[in-house]
């Protein structure tokens, strides 16, 4: 603690514990609960408490007080339990008999605050930082603590209830790490009296008929597997395992207990645990059975749980997935003739009677097909997923999903009916279906399907009922099944199904750009410009784009009076014209969307758009086109130029960025282009200017110097970060050996005057934030051989770190804090002054 | 309760209803689609339709041609167009007391009723439903009449010729009563007849019943009616919508505890959500004008036009089409636009509290202000001094038969710039278009229904629980196309009841009660006598007297005094003779107190036997039998009177009197 804080402190405690005062705002009071474990985290000295007498004196105070605010009371509970997770500030504060006035039973446990949620939770948090040596175990077990603990789990507040299972795993766990020596083999006296009585807790919950102790019981277990990963607890949660498995073998079996939808989390947590590294074992039978016994709905998550493991047994795996495919296949099989597919699956692992009457019913069917669905994505995302997929069906469900939605199947079993009745019009499942169908283009095999999945893709795109959300999605699957299919046609050669496909999809991105809805017309074309992003290379697609009206609707919606649509056009315009420019087939003659046009619209809309979304894009763009060097641009220098004086004044702190992006860019491709290549031979002629003068003067040019400085002190923090980045590149490059380092050198030089002008105001601006215009003592930002001495005289190293120290770093410290605390109570005084 | 149905178009309804002892005419729709197997009637001289082929018989005969005509596949009758009329068979409607009108496009039948079957009531409609159904009929007798066409079709009406016709027109139904159009005064007749009323009025019918309009939220005074006496409520529900458009939103709460519902007009596409028609409807428009085509949108002068113009206004600047112009042709495009603005009560809340700004409610005042919307009474005139290409025309009629429309058909039909949208759903837009084939010109189909879907009025019925749904049969199963959209059907408890044309249906309810009112002077003499907790009676000996359906009650005219003179009565002066009542009993008998007194009176071989329904006392020796039960008690003895009445007496000793 620093000098000021110590001298801060007692006043903050003397305002804390004045009841008269308004109560502090929690944040300041959490800030201030943060800076006390930051102190007492690697400090288990007494000092802390020692040398500031007044922190155990506000706790004094504050037990004290008749009626403590429950804001202050938690507060001071929280206090003692940070203080008191040494052992000597525990010794301590015990001598001061503080810790049972707060904790004990003569605590306010029981009293009325006790029925603020606040102040239970706070006493349960000040429990668990003090739980961290013996002498605190100890001294809860005597003073009655644990049955308090245990009372709690079942707190009507969620919170509390969650904290103090939180507090029993972590008591449990350091119980038996801390006590014991030897490896616990079997249960017995030989665990440590706490533990003991925590077990003793779960086991008689367990058998109790209460559903809500066996709840709370089965949520604690399932914190405790999922908290203890290393091996050294490998033991003794095995013992533990095997001591309540048949319990919780037999709460699957019967359904007296409602406890199912706790225990996939429990068994999960278990299966993660290192205790079960083996596949063998009576664990995996019990799986297998909670597979086969949750309904669904429950066992999905410990499904795909399982199916994310690295050590689970193959077997357990397959039935997991069964689990998983089961709706699909009931889908499938829904829909089908009998027998015209074979469905997903050979046999089910559950009854395949639960699954239909939840796909049966209204109010479940949509929600078990977006979980399966949910699960069926994030398992299609895994790099290795250790079982195969089926692919092929799992495809031609989707599509059944898809074509029940939107009322396009007629299926003739009575399961299909209800089925298809409970989905039509459904979004959320729609939406859901299109994330799996979009995954699942990048799977192999499902080629032989492709033609109707995008007669199934198109006529959701075509149909004038889907929602613009689930238009979006049908975009994002169809770009990546196009990218499929063009992978598809290059080695069958069917190139007549990708050109109709591609017609029928430019045909309704047309319709779909002259819609009224901004929301469609923003999609349609961020799908455009996904699929010029991958689709720009084949032939057939450029073909079809070109014939197509989208070009010129593209150009249109430029002029959107929506901005975040004006965006989306700039974005897609910019890689329409990496094709259209450079395509030999563009139809150039008569289309007054060239270059230069194209340039010049671009120019203006970051010149003059009133949204910022717009002249982002439009930047971004430019430096897109600059990087990928493919002609657009003719004169760099000068459209550089152009640019950055545009967006030198630009708003938007991200535009700036971006033109500081775009200046970087420009610097290392024409230091690539003036640079000697090192192998070339020496020119002789003495009068050409050496490749760094000629550099330097091309930077001078296009103004980027003084673009960079100035942006050293950019309001905006990011962007004074970035010229700093860039001006350090170049000074890597134009001083490759080290810098200036003769400062006589700078003062002499006729830009002397002007150099020491610019470290000063540099040195002030980065706090001032405010770089001064006027240009008496100024430098000239053009003058090549000035630049080449600020480069090499400013300490950008300097301004760097100055730069990415937190904006805020002042104002957050501890002192500044405490100022603040006292600032807020102070005014008490001043009012109350007031008032004689 | 009895309901006639005279009509089987489900949005195009004509019940009456018998209830009490009125008889109520609900809408009367008339439906137009009879006209789709005529020829269109072009304004100018259209050489193509003039030139079709005459159709003949498979046996060669050709007796036909002058009044069938061949054109791509279809055949047309060539003649003025006809309209199929409601049923006029089924009941007198002579004898109709009252129509209800629930918006201006039911109506379209009034004349043909009011006019022609000696109807003499009275019609009850709001005011912008009677003002906008007049300019609807004022359009369909001028697009008619003003193309006179000499020649009319009457032979391939004869049964046998029908019969060896090609479908469609082998399958019309009823052609016989297929009737020309009506002419304007008899419009002015039929509208003469309407008596206007506001929402929530309650209007007394003979004072037997009343009736209500209330809110439909489909068109401009578009009403819902509730038809009840003191005891029955039946909700007639005909074109609503709960989509915020511009009319005033539909009431719902005063439909509850409706003993029949009769749920009518429901959207005509249940498929097509009316948001994404109309996007549809914006995109197709703004691709084809882009192309440099033009745009033609066949519907109706009033309804839908304004929330597409009002979209449209929203929409046209930044599709970038504001140099386009739009046109509006219709004999009555101008009242029509003006109208709206005026029926500021009848407008949703949002174009209600413009008008208070002052604002014109709808935008297309502005659109009409910056000359981005023309209108015109015909193509003839002004508009073909203004007409610029590409443009966008909105003209009648939807059925592409007569009106403006079939000019721009005509005209536009040939170039695939070109595009017809559909946007009324009455019409299928393939068979409007059959006598235009060969077409190379676009065509989109969006109908935009904002009646209620299957879903709303899944909601609506769990809202406000009728007891019994009277619909269509239509709506009682999925749609012939889309048989497996079991969710396109109306789900309700009890199954809702359905009817189809010439139908008579028995409502499913019964009338069980009837408020009769008690004049003072007999109220004043009654003597209830409590005969529960709670529960008094009083005998009543009165005159029950009926005049105009309200009954009352009154005193019983005092006995007649001794004949003054010795003049014989007249006959009809006899007042029916008061006898002196008996008393009335109620109670039970005790049968344990009931024997205790018997044997008191000497009866001493006295046996009690349980029955089913009571006790049986034997008086053994007497050879007496009294059976008593829980509403009735006999005393069975042979000839023995004393004996009776003595058992009467003891009997009675346990009953009260009153």
């Amino acid at each position: 603690m620093t000098r000021e804080c110590a001298l801060l402190l007692p006043g903050v405690c003397a305002a804390l514990a004045d009841p008269r005062q308004p109560g502090l705002d929690d944040t300041c009071l959490e800030k201030l609960l943060d800076w006390f474990r930051s102190l007492t985290w690697f400090d288990p000295t007494v000092e802390l408490v020692q040398d500031n007498p007044c922190l155990p004196e506000l706790i004094t105070s504050v037990l004290a007080l008749p009626e403590p605010s429950p804001s202050i009371l938690s507060f001071t509970l929280q206090l003692a339990g940070i203080l008191a997770s040494s052992e000597t500030r525990f010794q301590h504060l015990q001598e001061e008999k503080l810790l049972g006035r707060l904790f004990g039973r003569e605590g306010p446990r029981g009293g009325a605050a006790w029925e603020e949620a606040s102040v239970r939770s706070a006493w349960v948090k000040g429990v668990h930082s003090m739980v961290h040596h013996q002498p605190a175990l100890h001294f809860l077990c005597t003073m009655g603590g644990m049955d308090v603990i245990f009372a709690l789990q079942g707190d009507p507040s969620l919170f509390v209830a969650s904290a103090a299972s939180q507090l029993l795993v972590h008591m449990l766990t350091f119980s038996l790490e801390s006590e014991t020596s030897k490896p616990l083999s079997t249960k017995d006296c030989d665990w440590p009296a706490c533990a003991q009585m925590i077990i003793k807790h779960i086991e008689e919950s367990l058998q109790s008929s209460s559903a809500s102790h066996i709840e709370q019981s089965l949520k604690l277990l399932t914190s405790l597997f999922g908290s203890c990963f290393g091996s050294c607890y490998a033991a003794w949660t095995e013992v533990l395992w095997l001591d309540i498995a048949n319990q919780i073998e037999s709460f699957l079996l019967e359904d007296t207990v409602k406890a199912q939808h706790v225990l996939a989390n429990l068994l999960l947590n278990v299966a993660r645990s290192p205790v079960f590294c083996g596949t063998e074992g009576s664990f995996w039978a019990l799986v297998t059975s909670a597979l086969e016994h949750l309904t669904p709905l429950q066992a999905g998550p410990l499904a795909v749980g399982l199916l994310k493991l690295c050590k689970c047994p193959q077997d357990v795996r397959i039935q997991a997935l069964t689990v998983l495919l089961q709706p699909m296949d009931c889908i499938l099989r829904a829909a089908s003739q009998p027998l015209e597919y074979a469905g997903l699956l050979d046999e089910s692992v559950s009854d395949p009677v639960t699954v239909e009457s939840l796909l049966s019913s209204k109010t479940s069917c949509a929600g078990l097909l977006c979980q399966t669905l949910a699960h069926l994505e994030k398992l299609l995302s895994l790099k290795h997923l250790r079982v195969d997929l089926p692919c092929v069906s799992l495809l031609r469900s989707l599509m059944t999903i898809l074509q029940f939605c939107n009322g396009f199947l007629s299926p003739t079993s009575p399961l299909g009916s209800t089925i298809s009745r409970n989905l039509i019009n459904c979004f959320r499942v729609q939406k859901s279906a299109l994330d799996v169908l979009a995954a699942l283009s990048e799977k192999k095999g499902c080629d032989t399907l492709i033609g109707s999945l995008f007669d199934v893709l198109l006529a959701y795109l075509q149909s004038p009922n889907t929602s613009p959300t689930v238009l979006k999605k049908t975009f994002q699957a169809t770009s990546k099944w196009l990218v499929h299919l063009q992978e598809l046609s290059c080695s069958n050669s069917q190139w007549q199904q990708t050109e109709k496909i591609l017609e029928d999809v430019f045909l309704v991105l047309q319709k779909r750009l002259c819609s009224p809805c901004w929301e469609v017309r923003d999609s349609s074309l961020e799908f455009l410009t996904a699929m010029v992003k991958c689709l720009r290379d084949q032939k057939e697609f450029r073909q079809s784009l070109l014939s197509s009206e989208v070009l010129r609707l593209t150009e249109n919606l430029l002029e959107d009076p929506e901005s975040y649509v004006r965006a989306s056009a700039v974005t897609a315009v910019g890689h329409l014209a990496l094709i259209t420019y450079c395509a030999p087939e563009s139809p150039v003659i008569g289309n007054p969307y060239n270059k230069e046009n194209t340039v010049a619209k671009l120019q203006e809309i970051l010149s003059t758009d009133s949204e910022g979304f717009p002249r982002r894009a439009v930047i971004s763009i430019f430096t897109k086109w600059l990087r990928e060097g493919s002609g657009q641009l003719e004169d760099t220098e000068q459209f550089v130029s152009r640019v950055i004086q545009t967006v030198e004044h630009d708003l938007d702190w991200e535009v700036r960025l971006g033109g500081l992006e775009l200046v970087e860019v420009f610097c290392s491709q024409t230091i690539c282009q003036l640079s000697p290549c090192p192998y070339a031979p020496v020119s002789s002629a003495v009068s050409s200017p050496t490749p760094q003068n000629e550099l330097l003067q091309v930077f001078c040019r296009a103004k980027l110097f003084g673009f960079l400085f100035r942006s050293l002190c950019d309001c905006d923090k990011p962007v004074g970060q970035r010229a700093c980045d860039v001006l350090i590149g170049l000074r890597g490059h134009f001083y490759p050996m080290s810098t200036l380092e003769n400062p006589q050198e700078i003062e002499d030089s006729p830009a002397g005057r002007g150099i020491a002008w610019l470290q000063r105001t540099l040195r002030q601006g980065s706090l001032a934030q405010n770089f001064p215009t006027d240009g008496g003592d100024g430098v000239d930002f053009q003058d090549p051989e000035s630049m080449m001495l600020a480069l090499g005289a400013i300490d950008l190293l300097e301004l760097h770190d100055e730069l990415n120290k937190s904006s805020n770093h002042v104002e957050e410290s501890p002192q500044s804090l405490l100022q603040d605390i006292l600032a807020t109570m102070g005014t008490i005084e001043d009012n109350e002054v007031d008032c004689y | 309760f009895f309901q006639y149905c005279l009509s089987g178009h489900p949005t195009l309804p004509c019940n009456v209803l018998k209830f009490k002892s009125t008889t109520i005419m609900l809408d009367c729709g008339l439906d137009m689609t009879s006209t789709l197997n005529f020829l269109p009637l072009p304004l100018v001289q259209s050489p193509r339709l003039s030139k079709l082929p005459g159709w003949v018989l498979k046996d060669g005969s050709t007796f036909l041609d002058k009044e069938l005509k061949e054109c791509s596949g279809h055949v047309f009758v060539d003649s003025v167009p006809e309209f199929c009329l409601p049923e006029t068979e089924l009941l007198d409607l002579s004898t109709v007391d009252v129509i209800l009108i629930s918006n201006y496009h039911c109506m379209m039948a009034l004349p043909y009723i009011t006019e022609y079957t000696g109807f003499t009531g009275t019609v009850y409609a709001t005011e912008p439903t009677v003002q906008i159904g007049r300019l609807l009929m004022e359009e369909l007798v001028n697009s008619i009449e003003r193309v006179p066409k000499a020649q009319s079709a009457s032979m391939w009406k004869n049964k046998e010729v029908q019969r060896l016709l090609p479908a469609p027109l082998k399958d019309a139904v009823e052609v016989s009563m297929w009737r020309k159009c009506y002419t304007m005064p008899e419009v002015n007749a039929a509208l003469s007849k309407i008596q206007l009323v506001g929402y929530s009025q309650k209007i007394e019918l003979f004072g037997a019943v009343q009736v209500t309009p209330l809110s439909s939220g489909y068109a401009l005074g578009s009403s819902n009616w509730i038809i009840q006496s003191h005891y029955e409520k039946v909700s007639y529900v005909s074109g609503s919508s709960l989509l915020t458009t511009h009319p005033q939103p539909m009431d719902q709460a005063s439909l509850k505890n409706s003993d029949v519902l009769i749920l009518t007009g429901l959207t005509q596409i249940p498929t097509a959500n009316p948001d994404g028609m109309v996007g549809e409807f914006c995109s197709n428009l703004a691709m084809t004008v882009r192309n440099g085509g033009n745009v033609l949108v066949p519907c109706y002068p009033s309804g839908v036009i304004y929330d597409l113009l009002e979209c449209l206004y929203q929409y046209i600047d930044s599709a970038g089409l504001s140099n386009v112009p739009f046109y509006f042709i219709s004999p009555v495009a101008n009242s029509s636009l003006e109208f709206s603005q005026i029926f500021a009560e009848w407008l949703c809340h949002n174009k209600q509290t413009k008008v208070y700004l002052p604002e014109p409610p709808f935008p297309h005042a502005e659109l009409i202000q910056t000359n981005k919307l023309k209108h015109y009474p015909s193509i003839h005139g002004d508009f073909s001094n203004d007409f610029k290409q590409p443009c966008v025309v909105f003209t009648g009629h939807p059925s592409l038969r007569f009106g403006d429309v079939v000019h721009f058909m005509e005209l536009w039909g040939k170039s695939s710039l070109n595009t017809v949208i559909f946007t009324e759903p009455d019409f299928s837009y393939l068979d409007a278009l059959a006598p235009y084939q060969p077409l190379a010109m676009k065509c989109v189909y969006c109908p935009i229904d904002t009646r209620l879907n299957f879903i709303q009025v899944s909601k609506l019925l769990k809202e406000v629980q009728p007891l019994h749904v009277v619909c269509p049969e239509q709506y009682t199963q999925p749609p012939p196309t889309q048989s497996h959209r079991t969710d396109l059907m109306i789900d309700c408890q009890p199954p809702a009841m359905s009817y189809r044309r010439a139908e008579v249906l028995t409502l499913p309810y019964k009338r069980r009660y009837e408020k009769i009112e008690i004049m003072p002077d007999l109220a004043d003499s009654l003597v209830p006598l409590e005969i529960k907790p709670g529960i008094s009676l009083a005998t009543v000996s009165a005159v029950l007297h009926t005049k105009d359906n309200k009954h009352v009650l009154q005193l019983p005219p005092k006995p007649p005094q001794p004949p003054a003179s010795k003049k014989r009565k007249r006959v009809s002066d006899d007042v029916p003779e008061c006898k002196s009542l008996k008393p009335l009993l109620s109670g039970s008998i005790p049968v344990d107190q009931f024997v205790q007194t018997l044997e008191k009176h000497g009866f001493s071989d006295v046996k009690v036997e349980d029955t089913a329904k009571g006790h049986i006392v034997l008086l053994q020796e007497a050879e007496t039998l009294i059976q008593l039960e829980e509403d009735s008690t006999h005393i069975i003895c042979d000839n023995d009177e004393p004996l009776r009445v003595k058992l009467r007496d003891l009997v009675l000793k346990f009953l009260q009197k009153f």
